[in-house]
């Protein structure tokens, strides 16, 4: 009979201690040994021999690309930041820091696939095709979301956290139920997005449970931006999170969250594993909320700006930018380019904000039940007679 | 007598009971280093420390689920559910265990637990950060449910919650968190579980609760300009209700309008309607009436101010149960 192996506590050294975060004296920065990476934070490619299959038909076009998307995402997320600011938005929920986490997981997926995101996955919708205007709705307060998540591979923003991993978990399930697993072209896959903080809640673990129970093709995309608005990792976990997997059964991988080539990677390999019958699969993207948790946050009140600093220096974009000009030898020329489509993204975001309708009035009681409702008819009716009694007193 | 806002009367009612019982805790996501991301508990943490003032983990099932243990251990934990529409993750340990506790153990484990929810809309929020749902609450044996509506109230009533051996489930009017108001240290309250007559009037009874209160009373003062006045009383407690004064006040005027931002259905509006038409039925001149937020789910923020009961609403309402 086997022996149980012994517990090994987290090395100390590799991380501060809970006492120090806590404290906010400190922030996680460092990975640790099990990161995935293919592209250092200076810009360098090393090679990852479990992954580097997974990317090598990345080329210098490819990579431009992927470039080209953070950069793009970057722009909007900055734009609709100060929309807010100029009051055009009620809330905006920032992705700076993200880029990579997203964009490499957005392009890992397939035109079959399903995503469920939570509220902050910009660039997931990005790589779905959904244009940055049509997540305006939900910030500025007409819609709750405004594109169909059947067509598009792409559910609706959820906002109560955790919610959505059991949902994915059942989406999953169906897509096996369906016959949709296996190694032909035509398998599909599921990814599901959360954060740190969201690890803590009881809808993720029953979400770990069921998809292991249902061998259900889900991917647990979680990134570890290290901060649940104001409460860091350290309150959530005693372990690394991608650790988790393993108590439910199924592999965990922690990656590099700012290297988009190695979330690329990562992210192909776990649908991979997912379409092919050997789902879920746990990813833990390490990486680093920039910005304030949403405009209403103010960080100054529990984190220290050195910890920024410090993520500063492993930023998603200029890791990338590096390597386009030293290996590949990118002139200038093609950033100026994508700087002005940037700029040209973010005028066109502006201006479609500024001239939003306002939801029709009726819309509080469009598609409440699939039946018409007496009760709501009867009140939708009341209030389309008092809104109409306003409108002709005012004129 | 200080001028203190609705968000500044709670810390301080809350520091009071702190300094008063040191079996008092508060506990909730954000609450410690951020204060609370309405800043009701800033500054707690840093007086109180850490082990009096939690930040928890992601997660409501476990604020309230430990919350139950350390009631049985001898705590009185105040819980804070960030928004009202994240209190659901919590519901089945309310439900299921705050509240049947007493009963089950035949009162050797009382429950001395205060959940405080900032409820309502009116503040331009995205999805689950305006909802109503005391009504879900106010359904369930064992649990008990208050609503403040100012800064006096709001000072008081934290700290009879916290005193009281149920648990209590404590509704905060967030879109009035910012509005001042006196409060008296040194005045005496009135009980916890009792509703309160605001404005006297002999036309028509209003009865409301919670951020609606504000909207009646500013009713009241704009039909008096029509030579009709209003009593305007404030419910306060949701469960148990305290109707005395407003079957009192129905005697009187014979007719009321019930006042809420939550739906209509199966409601506290709802129960105070039956309660009053078998009351006061000789009394009534008029049914009772309404005035309430649709039976929908909460709109697209730029729908609320369609969706939320106004003056304007509350006003017809009052020209209905006249003209009948
Ligand atoms: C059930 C629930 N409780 C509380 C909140 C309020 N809230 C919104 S975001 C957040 C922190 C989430 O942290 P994390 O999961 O790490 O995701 P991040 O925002 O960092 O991307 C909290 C507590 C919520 N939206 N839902
Ligand atoms: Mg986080």
């Amino acid at each position: 009979m086997s022996q149980p192996q012994a517990w090994v506590p987290v090395d100390p050294r590799s991380r501060p201690s809970r006492e120090q975060v806590l404290a906010g004296l400190r922030g996680t920065d460092a990975g640790g040994p099990e990161l995935v990476q293919l592209l250092t934070p200076e810009g360098q490619r090393v090679s990852d021999p479990r992954f580097d299959g997974f990317v090598d038909d990345v080329d210098a076009t490819a990579l431009k690309s992927l470039y080209r998307d953070m950069v793009l995402v970057r722009r909007f997320d900055r734009e609709a930041n100060a929309l807010q600011r100029q009051g055009q938005l009620g809330i905006w929920v920032p992705l700076l820091g993200q880029e990579a986490a997203q964009i490499g997981a957005g392009r890992a997926m397939r035109l079959g696939d399903m995503a469920f995101p939570s509220y902050r996955e910009h660039g997931i919708a990005w790589c779905r095709g959904i244009d940055p205007t049509e997540l305006l709705g939900i910030f500025r307060g007409t819609d709750h979301g405004s594109w169909d998540p059947l067509t598009t591979g792409f559910n609706l923003y959820t906002i109560v956290i955790g919610n959505q991993c059991l949902n994915a978990a059942g989406y999953a399930m169906g897509q096996r139920f369906e016959g949709k697993v296996g190694d032909s072209e035509s398998a599909e896959a599921t990814i599901c997005f959360f954060g740190d903080g969201a690890t803590s809640q009881g809808d993720v673990h029953e979400g770990f449970v069921w998809a292991a129970a249902y061998d259900a093709p889900v991917v647990f995309y979680c990134q570890n931006n290290q901060w649940a608005i104001s409460v860091p990792l350290e309150r959530q976990t005693r372990v690394p999170l991608y650790e988790r997997a393993r108590g439910y059964g199924f592999p965990g991988i922690r990656v590099d969250g700012n290297d988009v080539l190695a979330c690329l990677a990562v992210s192909r390999w776990a649908l991979e594993e997912c379409r092919t019958g050997n789902g879920p699969v746990l990813v833990e993207a390490y990486t680093y909320r920039m910005d304030a948790h949403t405009t209403s946050d103010d960080p100054t009140r529990y984190r220290l700006a050195d910890e920024l600093e410090l993520w500063k220096l492993k930023d998603p974009i200029e890791r990338v930018r590096v390597n386009l000009v030293r290996e590949h030898h990118v002139g200038g020329e093609f950033f100026d380019e994508v700087t002005a489509e940037g700029d040209e993204l973010a005028a066109r975001l502006r201006e479609f904000c500024l001239a939003m309708p306002e939801p029709a009035p009726d819309r509080i009681f469009s598609e409440v039940y699939a039946e018409p409702s007496p009760l709501l008819e009867a009140q939708r009716e009341e209030f389309l007679a008092h809104h109409t009694s306003f409108q002709t007193e005012e004129a | 007598m200080v001028n203190l806002t609705l968000a500044r009367a709670l810390t301080d009612g809350l520091r009071a009971a702190m300094e008063r019982d040191p079996k008092v805790l508060v506990m909730g996501e954000d609450v410690g280093k951020l204060g609370g991301v309405f800043r009701v508990t800033d500054g707690l943490q840093k007086d109180f420390g850490e082990q009096r003032v939690l930040d928890t983990p992601l997660s409501e099932s476990g604020i309230i689920g430990t919350a139950v243990g350390l009631a049985i251990r001898g705590f009185r934990p105040v819980c804070e559910i960030q928004f009202d529409g994240f209190v659901f993750p919590g519901f089945d340990q309310i439900v299921s265990q705050l509240a049947k506790m007493r009963f089950r153990s035949q009162g050797k484990v009382p429950m001395p637990v205060v959940v405080r929810i900032p409820f309502g809309g009116g503040i331009g929020a995205v999805e689950h950060h305006s909802e109503s749902p005391e009504s879900l609450f106010a359904h369930v044996a064992g649990l008990k449910v208050v609503a403040c509506s100012n800064p006096s109230d709001a000072f008081w009533m934290i700290q009879q919650a916290i005193a009281c051996d149920d648990p209590v489930l404590f509704f905060e009017p967030k879109r009035r968190y910012w509005e001042k108001g006196e409060v008296d240290p040194d005045a005496t309250p009135p009980p916890l579980f009792s509703s309160k007559v605001l404005r006297a009037g002999t036309s028509v009874t209003i009865a409301c609760y919670g951020p609606l209160v504000r909207t009646c009373l500013d009713a009241a003062t704009a039909a008096q300009a029509d030579g009709l006045d209003l009593e305007v009383i404030d419910l306060r407690t949701l469960s148990p209700l305290d109707l005395g004064p407003v079957f009192e006040s129905v005697r009187c005027t014979g007719r009321l309008v019930v006042v809420s931002e939550a739906p209509s259905e199966a409601s506290v509006t709802a129960e105070v309607a039956a309660r009053v038409q078998q009351e006061c039925f000789y009394s009534l001149e008029a049914p009772v009436l309404r005035v309430t937020g649709f039976d929908t789910p909460y709109p697209p923020s730029k729908c609320e101010d369609d969706y939320l009961p106004d003056l304007d609403r509350v006003l017809d309402g009052v020209d209905r149960a006249l003209a009948w």
